[in-house]
């Protein structure tokens, strides 16, 4: 969702924002648009073109969750993200073009939360995203389109990444079309107004390889991928998120969040989105987040087992993590993790939570 | 009691507050020089390792292009998207009105940790946004205060910048020195899981992590240098120490008497007088260590130009204060003084309650000991030869230095009686004969002090051998060497293209001077490539040279290598020298190189091109008529927008040259003078010492009708006898020392070998100093003397018997 996506763009702003900006909101996601394009109500989506960057905004982000069950009958979890974070709404070649990528890999067991990240820049090739061929990528990691022609370019995709102690190498097949978020893709953040433009591909399954330190695991699931960008997506009061990816044993899927604020209030947005891909989205308030059990993760208190009810759905479900230490202590460390969920409905997800440290 | 003891004790120190003085100075001095080259080594070495971590390059191996050249920014590119951790570094450096500075662009977002890059990514003070977007230089307040390049971006000050080097982003370092390409990678030593060898991955070589040893390895030369200079000035200060609690000592013979005799154990007095020792040498010690921090501080700005001159090793010209070195500096005094008060102790303790001094049974005793020293001086002396003929290396030559200055100063009181009794023997007249002979009774008292100033004046005598020779050498070298008039650096090949257009069209003559970082024989090294031109026929100095060896570089079947690398390689004329990448050449010629510490390599400009086939023609040098050189640098300057820097002509470079040079030696000299005022120093403390024991010797020929006026200028002119007869000594010892620096130091340290020139002038000079220095030391004993009451000579006669 993105929150999520907002806690990499967060990041990637920090990289870019001035100094004083950093002590707003988490990463910095909550600095001022000054001089960058601002998501406007009603978008007009072209696509291949809107795979790609959108250097006028400030951030962006390619956001890949998986839920994976590995042949040894073991859950993992997976993800791979690229954010694009712009110190100025140009492009341009060689060191000194103002964008600025960063790539966050990580794999799941029960008992490791394997992590890495990349950092690099857009003006020298060593990092980037094109819509036509669609490929995004940060040194060897890489999202490339295997669609056919004619088809969506994220409907089909190979994805991998490798760290210092891990690997993964998989290959994406959708089979529902894209979704959006919001209103039309119009992603309202806070109160105050502050948006993004946000879709989905939640559809997709998904096969390969986990080469971890004991050896390869063939693994198979179901992934999740956001879009997203904006220039601003968090008002300066809010301090953190908590994003929701589920996955319903009956297809549908559940993209909920809640933005806390610094006074203890949290706006939230949820979009129920049926097996067919028909998107239903519920305003602030529709959704409702609470924190069961927290636990101490990397020096801070998270709540790692969450209440979440949609009453509209008749949706009242306890989620709790596959592991608890989903930690990823990058250079803005969160945590990310796969879940599994009981109550009116069963399924596995993914849940992050930004703005605990 | 103890208390009683030890006032009746200290009472000598409130009569005496001279020699209370001299001791203190004394010890002072002698702590002040050593711990204050300790002080500059320590500061010197300290910069190094940081030079070394800079970016943890103690740490990270760096790939870098065989030849040199900076990588492809392609290539960085390939091994990114391959996989691998690398780095990117721009680096270079800035010029402009009339100062430098190195620039290091980094790249934050994928510098190693262990490269300890002085702005974190996140949660540090510094503005990451400026530093990665408009840019910002990192600089210590050292560098921030001294002359830099104009129109920089905003420096931010950062304590952990390198010495003269600004860290900023490699973006920002690319448009500062318009390259870009990364000078090197740094490689990370974490990589990513299941990749192959770095090395299948590419063509370019993983040089390893530079140590601090490698520049250490430069400079130690300089440094023991120093540390030798810092010991023989500590020596000679000892021997004012010694003299100062010798004549205390002697001076409270009686009250030590009158002491044991009311009872005070022997034991207890011993350690009373240890006890003094040690508070005198604390507080010596502790003004020496405030002494050696000033004299540290002002000495090493200049030992920071002669560290960048010479070895291109940057240092920041202000010192830090360390309490180990203070501590250090406070036990060594404690130590010097334990070492020149032992004799003494050891006299108050073997002295016989009752006996009254024997001053001619002592002289014969010394006798003894001079036999021996003689021995030990005649081995020392043929050791030294030895290590001069067979040694190798750097610490060869300081041992072969140090046996030949301890072997002299050992010899000296054996050769002066020597000396003596062959004039007795010429002497006529009772008077003289007495003079000569009481002077060589007299040698064991005064010969510590003789061998302080015969150190002192044949290291001075020596080092300034060795630096005018170095001159004389350099300056002749220098002549040979910059033939040409006026020498012109382009910015870019465009450019270089258009001023040899400009020039041709005038008629002049421009010789390409093409240069590159390379390797030969697998170290480090530059290759030049230079046109065929009787410029070069007719002047560049060759040490050795095959009969038709400009020939043979024109056509490329011959390369000129420099001093350095024939003598550190052990190479001889017919010798392959390999250029990597490159071809295997013979050596037909060899080229003094003063000044510079790597190996060099100079080719045919048709090979150099062939085999550096990247390396762009910016520099000229320029034959042109000398009263022409001014009005066409100008023309130059203002016709293609030229910096200052980019045209220099001969005189400009000779004199930047020769002020390196000065630099170098400007630390030496300071040093030799302060030894030779020491050793003064303590001449005039033991002539003090001796004045008090010598009344006995002089009272009878006083009674024999030689009046006290006499007896005054005889001391005098025996001083200066004596100094004079020092310096005899020291002329060949000093000579000796010259050559083993020219011969073996300067080979070993600095990879040449110089001629030796020889100045008599500054023989006589330093002569003349000597004399002053001992007339000066004997003038208040001989003036004491003539003020002798004649009661006091009297008395003599009262207590013989």
């Amino acid at each position: 969702m993105n929150a999520e996506m907002n806690a990499k763009a967060l990041i990637i702003c920090l990289l870019l924002a001035p100094a004083p900006g950093m002590a707003q909101g988490f990463a910095g996601l909550g600095a001022d648009a000054e001089g960058f394009a601002v998501p406007m109500p009603n978008p007009d989506f072209a696509f291949p073109e809107d795979h790609g960057p959108h250097p006028a905004y400030r951030i962006e982000w390619w956001y890949l969750t998986a839920t994976l069950s590995g042949a040894d009958g073991q859950d993992y979890g997976a993800q791979w993200t690229l954010f694009r974070s712009a110190l100025g709404p140009e492009t341009g070649r060689g060191w000194s073009a103002p964008q600025i990528w960063m790539g966050h890999a990580a794999v799941t067991t029960p008992d490791m939360h394997y992590t890495a990240e990349r950092l690099g820049r857009g003006g020298i090739g060593q990092a980037g995203a094109a819509p036509e061929p669609f490929t995004a990528w940060i040194d060897d990691w890489a999202m490339t389109s295997t669609a056919p022609n004619g088809a969506d370019a994220l409907s089909a995709l190979t994805v991998t990444a490798r760290g210092s102690d891990f690997s993964y190498d998989f290959d994406l097949q959708a089979h529902a079309p894209l979704i959006f978020h919001g209103d039309g893709g119009y992603s309202v953040k806070s109160a105050e107004g502050q948006a993004s433009y946000y879709y989905s591909q939640p559809f997709y399954y998904l096969s390969g390889t986990l080469m971890l330190p004991e050896g390869p695991m063939p693994v198979t699931g179901t992934a999740w991928l956001d879009r997203e960008w904006s220039s601003q997506p968090l008002s300066q009061t809010q301090e953190g998120w908590d994003w929701f990816s589920l996955q319903f044993t009956d297809g549908a899927r559940l993209m909920g969040f809640g933005l806390r604020a610094t006074d203890d209030t949290v706006y939230t947005s949820a979009t129920w989105i049926a097996a067919d891909g028909t998107t239903t989205a519920y305003p602030d308030g529709a959704l409702s987040l609470t924190p069961l059990i927290t636990e101490q993760v990397a020096g801070a208190t998270l709540p790692v087992e969450w209440r979440v009810e949609l009453p509209a759905r008749d949706l009242d479900i306890t989620t709790t993590p596959l592991n608890p230490q989903s930690w990823m202590p990058m250079s803005f460390p969160y945590w990310e993790g796969p879940i599994r969920f009981a109550g009116t409905h069963t399924g596995r997800g993914y849940l992050e939570m930004t703005g605990y440290d | 009691m103890v208390y009683t003891a030890f006032q009746g004790l200290f009472s000598h120190w409130w009569r005496h507050p001279g020699q209370l003085l001299t001791l203190l100075a004394g010890l002072a001095l002698a702590t002040a020089l050593w711990s204050g080259v300790q002080a500059i080594n320590a500061e010197a070495r300290a910069a190094y390792d940081r030079a070394a971590s800079t970016l943890g390059q103690d740490q990270l191996s760096r790939l870098v292009r065989a030849d040199g050249q900076p990588v492809p920014l392609a290539d960085y590119v390939a091994l990114r998207r391959a996989g691998y951790l690398v780095s990117p570094v721009i680096s270079g450096e800035l010029r402009g009105d009339g100062a430098r500075l190195r620039i290091l662009g980094i790249d934050l977002l994928t510098i190693p940790p262990q490269a300890q890059a002085p702005v974190p990514i996140t949660g540090g003070d510094i503005d990451i946004g400026q530093f990665l977007g408009d840019g910002m230089l990192l600089v210590n307040a050292a560098t921030a205060a001294g002359a830099l390049p104009a129109d920089l971006p905003p420096l931010s000050i950062t304590d952990t910048a390198p010495p003269a080097a600004a860290i900023t982003d490699i973006g920002t370092a690319a448009r500062l020195l318009a390259q870009t390409d990364p000078s090197y990678l740094l490689v990370d030593p974490d990589q990513p899981a299941g990749l192959g060898p770095l090395s299948d991955a590419t063509d370019l070589v993983l040089a390893p992590p530079t140590q601090a040893g490698d520049i250490t390895r430069l400079t130690d030369s300089f440094h023991l240098n120093l540390t030798a200079f810092g010991l023989l000035s500590f020596a000679v200060g000892l021997f004012i120490v010694h003299a100062a609690i010798g004549l205390a000592f002697e001076q409270r013979r009686s009250s030590f008497r009158t002491l044991r005799a009311v009872g005070v154990p022997l034991g207890q007095l011993i350690w009373l007088l240890a006890a003094e020792i040690i508070v005198f040498a604390v507080v010596a010690g502790a003004i020496g260590v405030a002494l050696g921090y000033a004299i540290a501080a002002t000495l090493l700005p200049g030992v920071a130009g002669t560290l960048r001159g010479l070895y291109g090793a940057q240092i920041d010209g202000t010192l830090g204060f360390n309490a180990v070195w203070a501590i250090g500096g406070l036990a060594i005094a404690v130590l010097g003084a334990a070492v020149a008060g032992a004799q003494a102790l050891v006299r108050v303790a073997k002295m016989p309650l009752l006996a009254a001094a024997q001053p001619r049974a002592w002289a014969i005793a010394a006798a003894r000991t001079t036999r021996v020293q003689g021995v030990a001086a005649f081995g020392l002396i043929i050791t030294a030869v030895m290590i001069a003929m067979w040694g190798d290396g750097l610490l060869a030559g300081f041992a072969c230095l140090a046996a030949l200055l301890i072997g002299a100063a050992l010899a000296l009181p054996g050769l002066l009686a020597l000396m003596l009794r062959g004039a007795e023997r010429m002497a006529r007249g009772p008077f003289v004969e007495w003079l000569l002979a009481d002077t060589r009774q007299q040698l064991p008292g005064l010969s510590l002090a003789l061998m302080a100033l015969l150190l002192a004046l044949s290291a001075n005598i020596g080092v300034s051998t060795m630096v005018g020779s170095f001159r004389a050498t350099f300056v002749g070298w220098l002549d040979q060497r910059l033939a040409s008039e006026l020498y012109v650096t382009a910015r870019t090949e465009a450019e270089a293209a258009e001023i040899r257009v400009y020039l041709a069209d005038q008629g002049l003559i421009l010789l390409p001077i093409l240069s590159t970082e390379t390797r030969l024989g697998g170290a480090p090294a530059d290759v030049f490539g230079i046109a065929d031109d009787a410029t070069y026929r007719d002047n560049w100095p060759l040490l050795v040279a095959a009969p038709d060896v400009w020939d043979r570089v024109a056509d490329g079947t011959g390369a000129l290598v420099n001093e350095q690398l024939y003598r550190r390689d052990g190479l001889r004329l017919g010798d392959t020298v390999t250029l990597d990448p490159g071809p295997n050449l013979p050596i037909v010629g060899v080229y003094s190189d003063y000044g510079n510490p790597t190996g060099q390599a100079i080719i045919g400009l048709s090979l150099f091109r062939e085999t550096f086939p990247t390396v762009e023609t910016l520099r000229f040098a320029l034959r042109v008529a000398p009263d022409q050189v001014a009005d066409l640098a100008t023309a130059l300057r203002d016709r293609f927008d030229l910096p200052t820097d980019s045209v220099l002509n001969q005189a400009q470079i000779k004199q930047f040259s020769l002020e390196i040079f000065e630099q170098t030696f400007r630390v030496t000299g300071a040093l030799n003078i302060l030894t030779l005022g020491v050793a003064a120093f303590a001449l005039l403390t033991s002539l003090l010492t001796l004045a008090g024991m010598r009344l006995p010797q002089l009272a009878p020929v006083w009674a024999l009708g030689q009046t006290r006026s006499t007896l005054a200028r005889v001391e005098l002119a025996r001083s200066l006898l004596l100094a004079t007869l020092t310096f005899g000594l020291a002329l060949p010892t000093g000579l000796a020392l010259a050559w083993v620096l020219l011969a073996v130091v300067n080979v070993a340290a600095f990879g040449w070998r110089l001629p030796m020139h020889i100045f008599p002038g500054d023989w006589l000079q330093l002569l003349i100093f000597a004399l002053i220095a001992a007339a000066l030391a004997a003038a208040w004993p001989a003036l004491r003397l003539a003020r002798t009451p004649p009661a006091a000579l009297l008395k003599v006669f009262a207590h013989e018997r």
